[in-house]
């Protein structure tokens, strides 16, 4: 059953459920951070809709700076308005920033520790018809081996819009993953948020999860719906939703991993060096159980529809259920 | 502010002193580089002790003039002067590039505070200022202080720094003044062979700037330079410094291999002397 506790939207399962860009939360809440401290800036590569920047820039025309298209700038001048006291965001695809700029940001944002949250749109095979070139699935692992830098990954608009809020207050550097695509609303205002706290929204209805699913971004959807189905097929499981990769909530990660013995991760990233491995390095230090990953196999994207694309490359409600049934059968 | 000829001899007396504190403490590090700091001596030395807003004891205060170093390979001269003009001990400059310094091969702003800004890889440093200056626009900061970039002319081969000129050319970023340390070398060879810059100064121009060229070691002239730079008012501007690399070891001038190497204990030993020897006297 959902998590009584969390009040996440109780249309998740019907087929109408509401539908709404990550990134359109990401614009809501940058506006929002921008309102409560004029400190908040943001700059942007020639891609103020897309990356929802808009709200934004019509509200606060003079905080706003758009740079062209031009990634590597784009991170450095914000470095530079951190410098004097600024709280930059930066958007663009997260192909571009932090595909392309990344040594930039590793210097002049991380190493040299000034505050920017870099917001990285169009994430994951999703893009869908753009293509590969397009397709982020690389981005976990590139911004979470940077070391100072925090990495948000959240499961809807809602929590993005939380989480944005959140990111203009903290002190770190931080990356915030979105997606473009419309993605069902998972959770509600009223849902408790915790940056770096991971949650549960499905558990069973009574005793313990034969099988943990750790979920990140809009996949989570798929999770839940294979939750849902397995539990009619006997198969009892908990969801956890892990937004905050980096910080990671090691605490209920093995909390999870002591309950079920068998946990199963799913992305829309390379399976290296994504969110499951960092659950992984967690785990195998901690409290080695075995471990089915959910995600891309060292490919390449491609032309689609979203959805065509998330079973092509194994990322379905089937694979997840599949996944499942491989972890329980290795269960020790 | 007009520099009388008293000032300047003493400016020269200082860049002497920092000119053999770099060579010193290269030959203690046994690594790092020589040709880039003992050009741009002269440079610094007239920002640290004539030109800046800064104060050597109070790093930190809010309203002091910002000095982003993009080139980070020549910080033994950042690091010197900045010891020369009280920042901490120049004893200190020994420990450069050795396990636990404050003086990182490059600088690092978590090991020592009072740099602006972490730098090494190329390219970085001109982003940066021009983010400072368009903070100081939004605060209505851009009359009070001025962002200085100090950057090489090789690093003019990363497009960052197009990319930063173009930013900061369509902002009219009048309170940013970058300095390029044309001293025509990096580690390949002479920049012309390596990847043309000429016509340099064009090509600011071309992006909307207002450039100065200027000898990057007469003081009169640079603190003119400097002047003119600080009176405009339209437009970021940038001096173009010609420099000498390696400048004040005559057997090392203009000679790119010197780029990226120290002075053996041998070489340093000829090198101090030479710098003794032309030591200017201060009248008394």
């Amino acid at each position: 059953m959902l998590n009584p506790e969390l009040k996440l939207n109780p249309k998740i399962f019907n087929n109408d459920v509401e539908q709404i860009p990550i990134r359109k939360g990401f614009g809501q809440g940058l506006l929002f951070a921008g309102e409560q401290n004029k400190n908040v800036v943001a700059l942007c590569g020639d891609l103020t809709e897309s990356t929802q920047m808009h709200f934004f820039k019509e509200k606060f025309p003079e905080r706003f700076i758009e740079v062209g298209v031009a990634e590597q700038n784009l991170v450095t001048t914000a470095s530079g308005m951190s410098a004097m006291g600024k709280i930059p965001f930066v958007s663009s695809y997260a192909m571009f920033s932090p595909g392309r700029n990344w040594e930039q940001i590793r210097t002049t944002i991380a190493y040299n520790d000034r505050k920017v949250v870099i917001a990285g749109s169009h994430a994951g095979v999703s893009v869908g018809p753009d293509g590969g070139t397009h397709q982020a699935i690389e981005d976990i692992a590139l911004m979470r081996v940077m070391p100072n830098m925090d990495v948000f990954s959240p499961c809807d608009s809602i929590e993005a819009k939380k989480g944005t809020m959140v990111l203009a207050k903290t002190k770190s550097p931080a990356y915030i993953r979105l997606a473009r695509e419309k993605t069902p609303v998972i959770t509600t205002e009223e849902t408790p948020f915790e940056i770096n706290k991971a949650q549960i929204f499905w558990m069973p209805d009574v005793g313990l999860a034969d099988v943990g699913i750790i979920a990140t971004g809009a996949l989570i959807h798929r999770a839940l719906l294979a939750a849902k189905e397995l539990e009619k097929e006997g198969i009892k499981t908990k969801v956890m939703n892990l937004c905050s990769i980096k910080p990671i909530d090691e605490d209920s990660i093995l909390k999870l991993a002591k309950e079920t013995k068998a946990l199963v991760t799913v992305e829309e990233h390379q399976i290296a060096g994504g969110m499951g491995s960092a659950v992984a390095e967690v785990v195998a230090q901690n409290y080695p159980v075995p471990i089915e990953f959910v995600g891309v196999h060292d490919r390449f994207g491609q032309s689609g529809t979203p959805d065509e694309l998330i079973e092509h490359y194994g990322m379905g409600k089937d694979s997840i259920k599949e996944a499942v049934k491989k972890v329980l059968s290795r269960k020790i | 502010m007009y520099l009388t000829e008293e000032k300047i001899k003493k400016l020269e007396i200082k860049a002497n002193d920092i000119r053999q504190s770099i060579i010193e403490m290269l030959v203690e590090a046994g690594s790092g580089h020589t040709a880039g700091p003992l050009g741009m001596t002269d440079i610094f030395t007239l920002f640290y002790f004539h030109i800046l807003k800064h104060d050597p004891k109070n790093p930190l205060w809010e309203e002091r003039d910002r000095l982003v170093l993009s080139n980070g390979h020549i910080c033994p001269v950042l690091y010197a002067t900045m010891a020369h003009s009280g920042y901490f001990p120049v004893e200190e400059l020994k420990t450069l590039r050795k396990f636990g310094t404050r003086l990182q091969g490059h600088p690092h702003r978590e090991y020592l505070p009072f740099v602006e800004n972490s730098s090494g890889p190329l390219g970085a440093g001109l982003s940066q200022a021009v983010g400072m200056a368009l903070s100081d626009r939004i605060d209505g900061q851009d009359k009070e202080r001025f962002i200085y970039c100090f950057m090489s002319d090789g690093e003019h081969d990363e497009g960052n720094i197009w990319e930063g000129i173009m930013l900061a050319g369509k902002n009219k970023l009048r309170n940013l003044i970058a300095i390029v340390d044309r001293n025509n070398i990096q580690i390949d060879g002479n920049t012309e062979d390596v990847m043309p810059l000429e016509p340099i100064a064009d090509k600011w121009r071309a992006f909307n700037w207002h450039v100065i060229e200027v000898g990057g070691h007469d003081f009169r002239a640079l603190n003119e330079a400097v002047e003119e730079a600080q009176a405009i008012a339209e437009k970021p501007i940038v001096i173009i410094a010609h420099t000498i690399p390696g400048k004040g070891v005559r057997s090392w001038e203009r000679d790119y291999k010197w780029h990226g190497k120290p002075p053996t204990k041998e070489e340093g030993e000829m090198a101090l002397k030479e710098l003794k020897d032309n030591r200017p006297i201060q009248n008394a």
